[in-house]
């Protein structure tokens, strides 16, 4: 039986289950509702949750789990002169065996694999049977203890709402999860790319061509892995970046906060946000598209050689892409000065723009600060602007108008199209992310921290 | 304080000892207590805001508890129902009974508990959903109703009792939120009263209307005594004076003085109760 | 005497300083609008070059020929059974055609004209002949699709000043194409094959529905998991959760994962769910289930924001009328919360749809011809196809990028005025 019907099975069990422990418990209360404890539906709603939430996870979590465990299973059905291949034969001997599975046949089948098939077969559907049996008598099982617990004492609600308290515990630990997955999965391919490449090379060393093979045979030897010039590049767009950025997104929030009238800012602020709104993928299209060819024209005829995918295109994009999260964030920080500073500052007779310099931005520094960094976290973490804009071989250079390639380019890079999952290659792009998760959670927590107390001083 | 503290003991039918306790002057037992509170402590945090109440709440009387801002007058009322379960950092101690039962005791669920003790709060605070709703709502979660005409009778029981009906009747369905303060508040109250409760508790009930509403809830508190008993925290002297039978003076977390309505207004025991009632501070 | 002349020099001093003064004054209002006319203008670039290129994907030329449907290539039994009538050579029927038209003898000739008729144009005479099998024979006058160089020549968008070496098309070929203009045998007309099917290696031949389809199912599995978590969540972070080292864990955790870069999360996708749990690549699962994670953040934070401003007086309310605190937040909270809780989560989802990163991390880079019909099968989303085909090198792929990108600004726009009508319709005041 499919999973869907095992389910829709179980939901008919436990949808029956729950009404007979309703019209049961108000048998025994004689109809009284005022006399129990829960109200009626609070009993449906316990027998329902007993009945088909162990029921349904066994069942859910022994489909997911059963290919793999037949798998492996069915790899001990194959003669001994197959188990005793070397693994990429074997894994070549696997893809095989899965397409035979899949009914994709090349010339006669091994007599071994129709054997192994056969066993294949009937395993999966020993395993249908099983997880239906299963699944069906815990639904028994919780259908028995429901009913068999419930009187008109029974506090059902409360059961319930522990019940439910648990499903939103739950979901409250998924961020975790989340974080311990990102963690892990960035950190175990890291380790084992460390094993192979040192970590001293890949922080310190300058060159890095991790797509040229010297040797096939070579372990390990796919480039040379010296991330400095990523590092460098990533650094020299996101200067261009905040440089653009910061005076733009600094002086419009100041405008729009203590210039602009009401009308103003109610036109201004959301064309703002629509620049925030638009995906990166068309601010990469708006790089290499319309601003790359203007530059290079342009610095052409002043004489100067700009390359196609220079770091100053992406870096002026970027920069543009990220004017509406520092002018928003700055925007904040000012209005949450107090207005009692302001007329501390006018009342001695200072004009709009003294006050706005000598009191307002040195009381909001720390919270503008706290914005940068963050917009500074978040140029160092774009992937799309620079992968459609800048460059992919990487060079050390401090002139912006050539072209160098970043972090995240390379990831992308590394990881797209056909890869051997063990080459250093792709272990590499984890290793560049752990880089990346690093810098730019250290930045946040220093970002955060900084415009925290930047909040409490004015809380 | 201490030269006017005086023990008194009252020696009850039953033998029991009851001891008023120092910080009090006035009887603070009555003889068919609804709700009793024993050496009640509450704590925020560190800080002690009430600090050892002992009093009874007599069945189908009317008390209130008046004194200064934040002298725990509402503190105390809250911890009635347990509504200061909800602040976290907030911990009691000593014994609060309902008919002789322990309500802080932890196999007392707090649910049945506020069906039987209801609250009135200072801001009118209907859902945001219509009139019927938002009566209708205790109602339902407690099984009161067995049927749509039940339910039916029970809201317009409830209007009545709460002088709303007339004004309401044909506009069940628009959102309580559209009435006027005063409206609002009696609808709150009728809210409170369609779970049958034993004991309402009104937390300044009359702050935020204006006088005519204030009459009109007055009114109201003075028809529903018959039914139950309710305990009303107010900042009004005159409101006390002119709803209540017994009253409670808080201070700084303790109860100062308790007795009969007329005689805490006309002939104060306490020197504080003078000070306060003569309009010294507060 | 002496005092009031000092403060007759002070009025004097200030007054002499005013001219400066106001001048810095102006000078720092000039930077001011200089920041945001900046911010303006290239807001306008940007729009003018997206639409500029963009509009033109959205039509498409057409040119009549006449085709001689020869009797000897088509099989007129063939044409009910549609697997027999796919069988036809209609290339022959086509090349045929158009060479005896613009009069191509030379094989040269006949290659230069595949860059003025489509290859559609066999489909195209397919579909005719099927219709009507009584013109098995005849030679009938048929409007067919130009080849994607042509459409750009008829959009005056190839520049002739060009050498004929450095041009798309050379001088023969657009000596054609004048020739078509003058017999009125062009006309444009609204492209329909770009909302029809998935990507094509012939620009004429893209279109965006299997790329919509696939952001459509991957925003479902997304909508599906993060609105439930999230709000889920939220409720218990905001109204259940005592307030100690756990749950201050799980805040600064959240707050951390709203700032790491997406394509972190597309790592993780690769690592976790590909590699561990062996999930299909390229499927909009597997990118929903990626999404979702980097969404549950912003969502987060906002249904938090939401519950929190529900007074405490209806919570007070409930409770005080005997409701338990779930019951308390279910029916009270949660309802009144709900629109902003929708309004984050919209937002959030548009986020999602304009995302690509992390989607390339996971296989959805792959060149997706049909539309996907499940959650696990193959396909594409539109940020990543408009990634791939302003990638790709001809020419008119770059019409088709901005037109796939005009298409998605459409879809953000629709979502984020939803968002905001959302938030105008259900604002309260209390």
């Amino acid at each position: 039986m499919s999973l869907t019907s095992i389910l829709l099975i179980l939901l008919g069990i436990a949808l029956l289950g729950s009404f007979y422990a309703k019209s049961h418990v108000l048998k025994m209360a004689g109809s009284q509702v005022t006399a129990m404890h829960s109200l009626p539906n609070h009993h449906f709603a316990y027998t329902f949750l007993v009945t088909l939430l162990p029921s349904a996870i066994v069942a859910i979590i022994w489909s997911l789990s059963e290919q793999t465990v037949i798998m492996n299973l069915v790899v001990g059905t194959f003669p001994e002169n197959i188990q005793a291949l070397p693994a990429d034969l074997m894994s070549l001997t696997m893809t095989k065996f899965q397409n035979f599975l899949n009914g994709v046949v090349f010339g006669e089948p091994d007599p071994w694999m129709v054997a192994s098939g056969e066993a294949y077969v009937s395993m999966v559907s020993n395993s249908r049977w099983g997880a239906t049996l299963v699944s069906l008598i815990l639904a028994g099982l919780g259908v028995y203890w429901a009913v068999s617990r419930i009187e008109p004492q029974f506090r059902a609600r409360n059961r319930v709402e522990t019940i439910i308290k648990g499903f939103l515990i739950v979901c409250s630990i998924v961020a975790i999860l989340t974080t311990i997955g990102i963690v892990v999965s960035v950190l175990f391919e890291s380790i084992r790319f460390f094993r192979e490449i040192s970590i001293f090379e890949f922080l310190f060393g300058t060159h890095w061509s991790p797509m040229i093979a010297m040797r096939e045979d070579q372990a390990g030897s796919s480039g040379s892995f010296g991330a400095i010039p990523l590092f460098t590049g990533t650094l020299l767009i996101s200067a261009i970046a905040m440089s653009v950025a910061i005076p733009v997104g600094l002086m419009s929030a100041i405008y729009l906060s203590e210039y602009a009238n009401q009308k103003a800012r109610s036109v201004l602020k959301p064309l703002l946000e629509i620049l925030a709104g638009i995906p990166t993928v068309v601010y990469g299209f708006f790089a290499a598209l319309t601003v790359a060819p203007f530059l290079a024209q342009n610095g052409a005829s002043l004489g100067l050689d700009v390359s196609t995918e220079s770091a100053l295109a992406a870096g002026i994009v970027m920069g543009i892409m990220i004017i509406p999260f520092i002018s928003s964030l700055s925007d904040d920080v000012i209005n949450s000065v107090p207005q009692s500073l302001r007329d501390a500052a006018y009342g001695l007779g200072a004009t709009r723009s003294e006050t706005i310099r000598q009191v307002i931005l040195p009381a909001a520094l720390p919270g503008i600060v706290g914005a940068v960094l963050l917009a500074v976290s978040r140029a160092i973490g774009e992937t799309m602007i620079v992968v459609m804009a800048a460059g992919v071989a990487a060079r050390l250079t401090a002139n912006p108008l050539e072209s160098v390639t970043t972090v995240t380019v390379q990831i992308v890079k590394l990881l797209i199209g056909d890869q051997e999952f063990d080459s250093p290659k792709t272990m590499a792009a984890f290793a560049l992310g752990l880089t990346l998760l690093v810098i730019t959670l250290c930045l946040n927590i220093y970002a955060l921290h900084v415009v925290r107390k930047y909040r409490e001083q004015y809380d | 304080m201490t030269e006017a503290t005086m023990t008194n003991e009252v020696v009850e039918k039953t033998g029991v000892d009851r001891k008023v306790p120092d910080q009090t002057v006035g009887n603070v037992y009555v003889d068919e207590p609804r709700m009793t509170s024993r050496a009640v402590d509450v704590y925020y945090g560190d800080k002690q805001a009430i600090d050892g109440v002992t009093l009874d709440i007599g069945a189908q009387e009317v008390i209130s508890f008046i004194g200064p801002s934040g002298c725990g007058k509402s503190t105390f009322l809250r911890c009635l129902n347990r509504m200061n379960d909800t602040i976290d950092i907030c911990r009691v101690t000593g014994e609060i009974a309902l008919d002789g039962q322990n309500i802080y005791d932890p196999s007392i669920d707090v649910v049945p508990l506020r069906a039987r003790v209801g609250m009135v709060f200072q801001k009118p605070n209907p859902f945001p959903k219509s009139i019927y709703d938002n009566i209708a709502y205790g109602p339902r979660i407690h099984g009161l109703a067995t049927d749509k005409v039940d339910l039916d009778n029970i809201v317009e029981e409830s209007l009545t009792k709460a002088g709303l009906w007339e004004e309401v009747k044909d506009r069940l369905e628009q959102p309580g939120t559209g009435l006027s303060g005063g409206q609002q508040q009696r609808l709150c109250i009728a809210r409170a009263m369609a779970v049958s409760p034993e004991v309402i508790l009104m937390d300044e009930p009359c702050s935020a209307l204006d006088p005519i509403a204030t009459a009109k809830v007055e009114e109201l508190i003075h028809e529903l005594r018959e039914q139950y008993t309710i305990v009303i925290v107010t900042h009004s002297m005159q409101q006390a004076a002119r709803v209540s039978n017994r009253t409670a003076y808080f201070h700084l977390g303790k109860l100062v003085e308790v007795g009969e309505t007329k005689q805490i207004f006309t002939n104060p025991t306490h020197e504080l109760t003078q000070d306060y009632i003569t309009g010294r501070f507060g | 005497m002496n005092t009031h002349a000092s403060a007759a020099s002070a009025t004097e001093v200030v007054q002499q300083g005013l001219d400066k003064r106001y001048s810095a004054e102006s000078r720092f209002k000039i930077y001011g609008i200089l920041g945001i006319s900046i911010a303006m203008v290239f807001l306008f670039i940007l729009m003018f070059s997206i639409l500029s290129t963009g509009i033109p994907a959205f039509s498409k030329s057409k040119i009549l020929l006449p085709f001689y449907m020869d009797p000897e290539v088509i099989n007129v039994e063939d044409l009910a059974d549609p697997a027999a009538a796919r069988k036809i050579n209609l290339r022959k029927i086509v090349n045929d055609s158009k060479a005896a038209f613009f009069g191509a003898t030379e094989r040269a000739d006949k290659r230069q004209l595949e860059e003025v008729v489509s290859t559609l144009a066999q489909l195209e005479v397919l579909e005719h002949i099927r219709a009507n099998p009584e013109d098995v024979g005849q030679t009938v006058e048929l409007w067919v699709t130009a080849d994607d160089e042509a459409g750009r020549w008829y959009k005056g968008e190839v520049d002739e000043t060009l050498p004929e070496n450095r041009r798309p098309l050379n001088d023969q070929q657009i000596e054609w194409l004048k020739r078509l203009t003058a017999e009125e045998r062009v006309k444009t007309t609204f492209n329909d094959t770009f909302f029809q099917g998935g990507d094509s290696r012939n620009p004429e031949q893209a279109g965006i529905l299997a790329a919509l389809k696939g952001s459509f199912l991957t925003l479902i599995v997304t909508l599906g998991l993060s609105f439930p978590v999230g709000v889920a969540a939220a409720v218990y972070l905001e109204e259940f959760a005592p307030k100690n080292r756990f749950t201050d864990l799980v805040e600064v955790n959240i707050n951390n994962l709203a700032a790491v870069p997406s394509i972190i999360f597309g790592l993780l996708g690769l690592a976790v769910f590909l590699n561990i749990f062996g999930m299909p690549r390229s499927a909009p699962v597997v990118g929903g289930l990626v999404l979702t994670l980097m969404t549950l953040p912003t969502i987060i934070i906002s249904s938090r924001a939401a519950l929190r401003a529900v007074p405490p007086s209806i919570k007070d309310a409930a409770l005080g009328l005997g409701a338990s605190p779930m019951q308390t937040v279910f029916h009270h909270v949660v309802p009144l919360a709900l629109p902003g809780m929708l309004t984050g989560t919209i937002i959030g989802l548009a986020q999602a749809l304009g995302e690509t990163a992390p989607l390339l991390m996971i296989g959805m880079v792959a060149f997706i011809v049909d539309v996907p019909q499940g959650f696990t099968d193959a396909s594409s989303v539109l940020p990543v196809q408009i990634y791939l085909w302003s990638d790709s090198a001809e020419r008119a792929f770059v019409e088709k990028t901005s037109g796939g990108i005009i298409v998605l600004l459409m879809f953000l726009i629709a979502m984020n005025a939803m968002a905001v009508l959302l938030r105008k319709k259900f604002e309260r005041r209390w």
